[in-house]
């Protein structure tokens, strides 16, 4: 009853969010919903137990790649009325996206792969069943392959991303600490006989 | 399970926060007064010794001073992210404490089983005071935002930069200690460490602990990486704010720096267990906070010591020290775990392999 309760908490409150976050006149309170959206997200994980999911979600989405949204944001200028100039132009393509979603899941949900029965009911593992152990067995050994070509091209990514943005300025100067460190008095002070 | 029974509970959840919610402000305001107490001692300086005997109802008094002033919103703020941003900012600081366990106790011999003294014993803890210490750079962003200042935006900005770079080579600092105690249970990384000082992490990982301390004293924004609030850069973040807003962001980052000192004690230095196991008939609780208390007194005595870092010295340190220096420890944990002749050594403090 309780965990009912919960889901229905966290998933209207994900809707509610999800909806703030295309509704919101203000760019940064639309960030702030996703934000939002994001921890009603880990709420759902972790009622699956997949606290793993979860916690990993709020640590990468809200702690890093939502950080990045508010920097671009505040260093942009947002002019509402432009923002809403091509809604008319843009609606029938939007609004065909949104019905064939709406459709699959109407469909997805009406075709009985959710209803009682179907799948093994909510029984819930005890403390011994760590999932993070599960899961990191099974990325490393089952898909490894997937896992290890997701890593290489998270590094081309990584490394594209430094050499796009690499300016080698010619008049900026550095500093050497160790090298500034290292220096002894002998090297800089000269004694002279006036 | 009945009403009454979920009401039981939810009163008893409610006195564990309040049990945790209450000695960390309390403490937070002592550590104040310590902290001038302390820098004053080592400037050979009184620090304030006049509201109380030795001073010591001056957090009450700068208390009832900083809830009396005015608080000023400016008029071009956005006032619903300006007032919420001091909020923002204590939340995770506070939630933090949810996974932090204190201790085992059995009650005076009253259970069977001693447990563990925790609000939650989370499985994931350490992923959890990670995630919920990375959601802090909020409330610096929307108070640097909504303040419609280009000092308190530039404040800001400054200050997330200095966070995310240092929250990087702290993650990376953890990873060596959960590949030696094999889990993200806190109690778990404690239990690995039983057995007397020659146990505990802070042998084979050194230069993590070094590396996990600064960060943190850099994640806080305590000297010698206040940037966040230096004078000749027109304060930071928080220049807008003033009376009890003003105090809440430093309530936030007392009650944050109190969570590295914690974190580190548990993480490195053996958590509850003394460092002689003849000594542990002293109770668990005592050591860990000593050894927190101890931290806490490092960052007051390092905020007395050193100047400030410069801005760009200090991303140097972060990304160009820091980050090889944890990649570099990985590798040697991992490699030691792995190689047959090795592994005997490295085995001494994993001993759930």
């Amino acid at each position: 009853m309780l965990e009912t309760a919960f889901f229905y908490m966290f998933g209207g409150l994900a809707v509610l969010a999800a909806t703030g976050v295309v509704l919101a006149r203000n760019t940064m309170y639309s960030v702030m919903w996703l934000i939002f959206c994001f921890f009603n997200a880990a709420g759902l994980f972790f009622m699956l137990d997949a606290e793993f999911l979860g916690i990993i979600l709020i640590l990468i989405y809200v702690g890093a790649v939502m950080v990045l949204f508010i920097f671009v944001i505040m260093m942009l200028e947002i002019n509402t009325a432009v923002l809403r100039e091509g809604f008319l132009q843009y609606l029938p393509t939007g609004g065909l996206v949104a019905l064939v979603l709406l459709i699959e899941f109407v469909a997805a949900s009406r075709s009985g792969a959710f209803s009682q029965g179907a799948k093994a009911t909510a029984e819930h593992f005890g403390r011994e069943v760590n999932n993070t152990v599960e899961i990191g067995k099974l990325l490393y050994t089952k898909y490894l392959l997937g896992f290890e070509v997701a890593a290489v091209i998270l590094l081309v990514a990584l490394v594209g991303a430094i050499v796009l943005t690499l300016r080698a300025r010619k008049d900026a100067k550095y500093q050497n600490i160790s090298a500034q460190v290292r220096v002894r008095k002998e090297d800089r002070v000269r004694k002279v006989r006036l | 399970m009945s009403g009454l029974d979920m009401a039981a509970q939810a009163g008893i959840w409610a006195l564990e926060i309040l049990a945790i919610a209450v000695p960390v402000a309390l403490s937070v305001a002592y550590i104040t007064y310590v902290e001038r107490r302390v820098i004053g001692w080592i400037q050979v300086r009184k620090g304030c010794n006049r509201v109380g005997p030795a001073g010591l109802l001056q957090p009450l008094a700068d208390g009832l001073k900083l809830f009396l002033k005015e608080t000023t919103i400016p008029a071009a703020a956005n006032k619903l992210l300006f007032v919420a941003a001091p909020v923002i900012s204590l939340t995770p600081a506070l939630l933090a404490y949810a996974v932090v366990p204190f201790g085992e106790t059995s009650l005076f011999g009253l259970w069977d089983k001693p447990h563990v003294m925790a609000i939650s014993h989370l499985n994931v803890g350490l992923l959890y005071v990670m995630a919920i210490s990375s959601m802090s750079i909020y409330g610096v962003l929307m108070a640097g935002w909504a303040s419609n200042s280009k000092y308190a935006l530039m404040g800001s900005i400054r200050s997330t930069c200095q966070m995310i770079s240092y929250e990087i080579s702290m993650g990376f600092a953890l990873v060596p200690v959960m590949m030696l105690a094999g889990s993200l249970d806190l109690v778990e990384i404690v239990k690995a460490q039983q057995g007397g000082l020659l146990h505990w992490y802070m042998i084979p990982l050194f230069p993590m602990l070094l590396v996990y301390f600064i960060s943190g004293c850099a994640e806080v924004g305590r000297t010698p990486f206040d940037l966040i609030e230096t004078e000749e850069l027109v304060a930071g973040y928080h220049v807008e704010y003033s009376g009890m807003w003003f105090a809440t962001f430093s309530l936030a980052e007392y009650a944050a720096m109190i969570m590295i000192a914690l974190m580190t004690s548990i993480l490195f230095l053996g958590g509850w267990y003394a460092p002689i196991p003849a000594l542990d008939f002293i109770p668990g609780t005592v050591w860990l906070l000593g050894k927190t208390a101890f931290l806490v007194f490092l960052f007051i005595w390092m905020r007395a010591t050193f100047p400030r870092y410069r801005y760009d010295q200090m991303m140097r340190l972060g990304w160009k020290v820091f980050l090889p220096w944890t990649l570099v420890w990985i590798a040697v944990v991992g490699i030691c775990i792995y190689t047959p002749g090795l592994s005997a050594v490295i085995n001494f403090w994993m001993p759930w392999r």
